[in-house]
């Protein structure tokens, strides 16, 4: 099922999945998704766990290499490719492909062993090849975006959960991808420090960041989505803009598992 | 504060007594720790002198000339560690990858090497090896053979500190567009290092230790000299004691820098 809703300040389509299906072994994971993000759009996948969410954001960048189907994040397509995963053909359009979308996970996966700078500035001068003062000055201005830049110089293990997340979003936003994924980006956290990171990410979404996020903050969701994507047993059953997914759901199931959310 | 009802809460000074009596039990402790130590390396000494064997003219003679030896200790260990490091990546490298050849030269090569003696190496390699040709002089020898051998346990422990950084460090530097390489150096390298700094420390020491098998090679080393005065003079256990002594305190000083640099490394981790 398609994306049918084009708010008004939404682009052209940028991030473009077909057909990707996701077995683990005999586990059919993924069914068949079919998925359009377009510039500026902020997509949030919402389903109970077990439903796929987190396997589709990984299919999106080939963290996990889809069954089937294909992927493109602007100008890189890639198709899956099971059985040849690991040729440096494909592993080379997979990494074209990551350069377009930033990945922010549950557990940060900052790098301990570099200062908050040093993880802003690493793949932007390695992989994008930046020279170190202009990769130097990106980091401080999206540093300063989520608020640590007083924190460039410190190492990541002194920093509380929600300092972290930020700085990883610093770190991605550093690649300036065409779109953000997130996978369950306060799950990790304590919930006084839920709130900092989702100020964050509203802000972005509110400049216009294309993103995707697999959430089960559900007011964050109303807040901040252009587009609820719910899921289940690997399938999209209902997308369209919050006010109607969340509220108005259409689907039995998405109302019976909205409901289970309203509850607690 | 509030204690219980009737309970007075404890006031500053006797807070202040509680601290005092934790330094004084912990200095107390401290004190006959090392006391045990003193007694029972004197206890030893005593013994040695009313056998009428501790002869300290002997070992005040005798005692520097061994340890002129230490140095190429030293020097062999220290070469030899530096040469495991090395093939043991390699050998990590190989039994993480996935390929079939790579994975099956370093599998063998930890089997064979762990399967078979260090002084049969250590022999293989100064008096078989000539036999096809190959003569290295005894030094090199020795480094070859140590080398050889603690690569291939060290492998193991490459290995397991490669594979004990958390996956997600991978993942997030991949999705930064980092080729594997590159994730490898920049990324997995560098903390699997400082998980196995420990480890590897744990075996130069007893690669030092170890290093006295290459006195049956010719290597003039702490081993060699105290084995050869010992004999000619009828001293052994005198030599005997020097070297220990030498060995005990070689190991001592590396622990105590192994623990300052392990102390720095943990800096960053605070």
């Amino acid at each position: 099922m398609l994306t049918e809703t084009n708010p008004a300040h939404v682009g052209e389509v940028i991030v473009r999945a077909r057909g990707i299906e996701k077995y683990f072994g005999d586990n059919h994971v993924l069914r068949g998704i079919d998925l359009d993000v377009r510039k500026r759009e902020a997509v949030m996948v919402i389903g109970r766990s077990g439903s796929g969410k987190t396997t589709l954001l990984r299919c999106l960048n080939f963290l996990e290499e889809p069954t089937a189907g294909w992927v493109e994040i602007d100008d890189v397509r890639v198709n899956a490719s099971p059985l040849h995963a690991h040729d440096r053909a494909h592993q080379e359009r997979v990494r074209r492909l990551r350069l377009n979308a930033g990945m922010l996970f549950q557990e940060f996966n900052l790098f301990p062993h570099m200062s908050v700078l040093a993880n802003c500035i690493e793949a932007p001068i390695r992989v994008r090849r930046l020279d170190r003062a202009h990769a130097v000055e990106l980091a401080e201005e999206y540093l300063g975006k989520v608020g640590l830049i007083e924190k460039r110089d410190e190492y990541p293990a002194r920093l509380s959960g929600g300092q972290k997340q930020r700085v990883a979003i610093a770190r991605a936003l550093c690649m300036e991808p065409k779109v953000l994924l997130f996978d369950e980006p306060t799950s990790a956290l304590d919930p006084e420090l839920v709130g900092e990171v989702l100020h964050v990410m509203e802000q972005l979404a509110h400049e216009g960041t294309t993103m995707i996020v697999v959430t089960h903050e559900m007011h964050f969701a109303r807040e901040a989505a252009d587009t609820v994507v719910f899921m289940e047993e690997g399938a999209i059953l209902e997308s369209g803009p919050p006010e109607q997914v969340l509220s108005a759901p259409r689907d039995e199931r998405t109302r019976r598992f909205l409901r289970r959310f309203l509850d607690t | 504060m509030q204690g219980a009802v009737g309970i007075p809460s404890p006031s500053g000074s006797v807070l202040e007594e509680l601290k005092q009596a934790d330094r004084r039990g912990r200095r107390r402790w401290t004190i006959r720790f090392w006391a045990t130590w003193a007694v029972l390396v004197g206890l030893l000494l005593v013994f040695l002198w009313f056998t009428n064997n501790l002869q300290l003219d002997w070992i005040a003679e005798n005692g520097p000339l061994i340890l002129t030896g230490a140095g190429v200790t030293v020097v062999v260990s220290v070469a030899s560690i530096i040469l495991a490091s090395g093939l043991a990546l390699l050998g990590a490298l190989g039994r993480l990858s996935r390929s079939p050849v790579l994975n099956g030269i370093a599998s063998l090569y930890v089997s064979l090497v762990r399967g078979t003696p260090l002084i049969v190496q250590v022999y293989f390699i100064f008096f078989a090896l000539p036999q096809i040709g190959l003569v290295l002089p005894a030094i090199p020898s020795g480094i070859l053979a140590l080398g050889f051998n603690y690569g291939a346990y060290m492998t193991e422990i490459f290995r397991a500190g490669i594979q004990a950084v958390p996956r997600g460090q991978q993942e997030a530097a991949s999705a930064l567009g980092m080729p594997e390489r590159m994730v490898f150096r920049r990324i997995v390298l560098p903390q699997a290092f400082r998980i196995v700094t420990p480890a590897i420390g744990n075996e130069f020491i007893a690669m030092i230790k170890d290093s006295s098998l290459v006195s049956f090679i010719t290597v003039q080393e702490l081993f060699w000299y105290a084995r050869t005065r010992g004999t000619v003079e009828a001293r052994t256990l005198q030599a005997m004691a020097i070297a220990a002594a030498f060995y005990w305190a070689l190991t001592i000083l590396f622990s105590f820098f192994q623990e300052r640099l392990e102390r720095r490394m943990a800096r960053g981790d605070q």
